[in-house]
């Protein structure tokens, strides 16, 4: 699969969804995860569901699961920050398996962040008791299953970090 | 499927004859109906229903759009306005006396949309209204009645955190 600037290509993570037969993928578009929409959309297998703000999301996520489907929510890492009491009430005290991708905003490899969204992501998930992996390329692209299975294994909500550098 | 929210969640509790089929969520920012959205979607042959109120929707006001997109045929969006926060004590909801939010789910895109302010209205029109295709929205204005409870039995209301491990197999495939 090509690269794109991200070295990350969509299909990338589409194949890791299909891989698990995820079907419905609840989303609020953002800049770092704007490059998968076109791939994502037109997949016949999945149903993206789009929504006004974040914290619908888990709720909306919570409901699909509840009725049989295999859903992902994705988001961007503010967008987690607006989705706090969502993610306490529902997906944490129902203890919903349930793979959370989160676009890193202001993420960087070297150096140091200017961007305070990318200062508190991972405290946020820290603090929440939510392990997290960071996918930057199509060979972290494996991490989503990994993910999925231990949301799974322990029942509890698990994220995803999809880094790009910030530029 | 029913999915009652803050005070409707011990109101319904007293009338529900299935209580195995309700989904009773405390708190999150009035999210009720974006949990019904989604069990709609997922199950288009079960009839969902979400006992919304005012204070709730306008926490979570895009979910009228979000639903609306979507256009589940299955739901029913049932509100309580009573123009308070009857969970909190009963202060007034900001602005909810002049909101129309009928006419903000027809403009979302809801194949119906309905306001009652008469009990009788209501019951006659009840039949009709829940065999529509959805998403159907009801408004009810209703007097404030707030429940005078201890902190003791709000922890003891119906809620889905206690319901979730018994419903979560009710469609695994």
């Amino acid at each position: 699969m090509s690269d794109n600037a991200a070295g990350l290509d969509p299909r990338s993570i589409l194949k890791e969804f299909k891989k698990n037969k995820i079907s419905h993928l609840v989303w609020l578009p953002d800049s770092e995860t704007n490059f998968m929409y076109q791939v994502m959309t037109s997949d016949k297998d999945l149903t993206v569901v789009p929504v006004c703000r974040e914290a619908e999301t888990i709720a909306i996520a919570a409901g699909l699961q509840l009725g049989g489907k295999r859903t992902v929510v994705l988001v961007q890492n503010t967008g987690i920050f607006e989705s706090g009491d969502s993610i306490r009430g529902i997906a944490l005290d129902l203890n919903l398996p349930l793979l959370l991708l989160i676009g890193y905003r202001g993420w960087v490899r070297h150096g140091i962040t200017k961007d305070s969204a990318a200062f508190y992501t991972e405290h946020f998930l820290h603090s929440w008791g939510i392990d997290y992996y960071l996918i930057e390329s199509d060979s972290d692209a494996h991490l989503i299953s990994h993910a999925l299975s231990s949301a799974e294994a322990n029942s509890k909500p698990v994220a995803v970090l999809l880094g790009r550098e910030y530029s | 499927m029913v999915v009652p929210t803050m005070q409707s969640n011990r109101r319904w509790s007293l009338v529900s004859s299935r209580p195995d089929l309700d989904l009773p969520l405390t708190g999150c920012m009035g999210k009720a109906s974006s949990m019904a959205l989604g069990l709609a979607l997922a199950q288009p042959k079960t009839r969902v229903i979400v006992i919304d109120g005012d204070g709730s929707l306008l926490m979570n006001l895009g979910t009228f759009v979000t639903i609306g997109e979507q256009a589940p045929a299955n739901l029913i969006h049932v509100s309580f306005d009573n123009g308070v926060y009857a969970t909190t004590g009963g202060q007034p909801v900001p602005g909810s006396h002049r909101v129309d939010f009928a006419a903000y789910a027809k403009s979302s895109g809801y194949r119906s949309s309905h306001q009652f302010e008469h009990l009788e209205d209501f019951i006659s029109s009840i039949e009709d209204l829940f065999s529509a295709e959805g998403p159907v929205f009801i408004n009810l204005k209703i007097q404030e009645d707030l429940d005078d409870l201890s902190a003791d039995e709000r922890m003891a209301m119906p809620s889905l955190v206690k319901n979730y491990p018994a419903m979560k197999d009710l469609f695994a495939s």
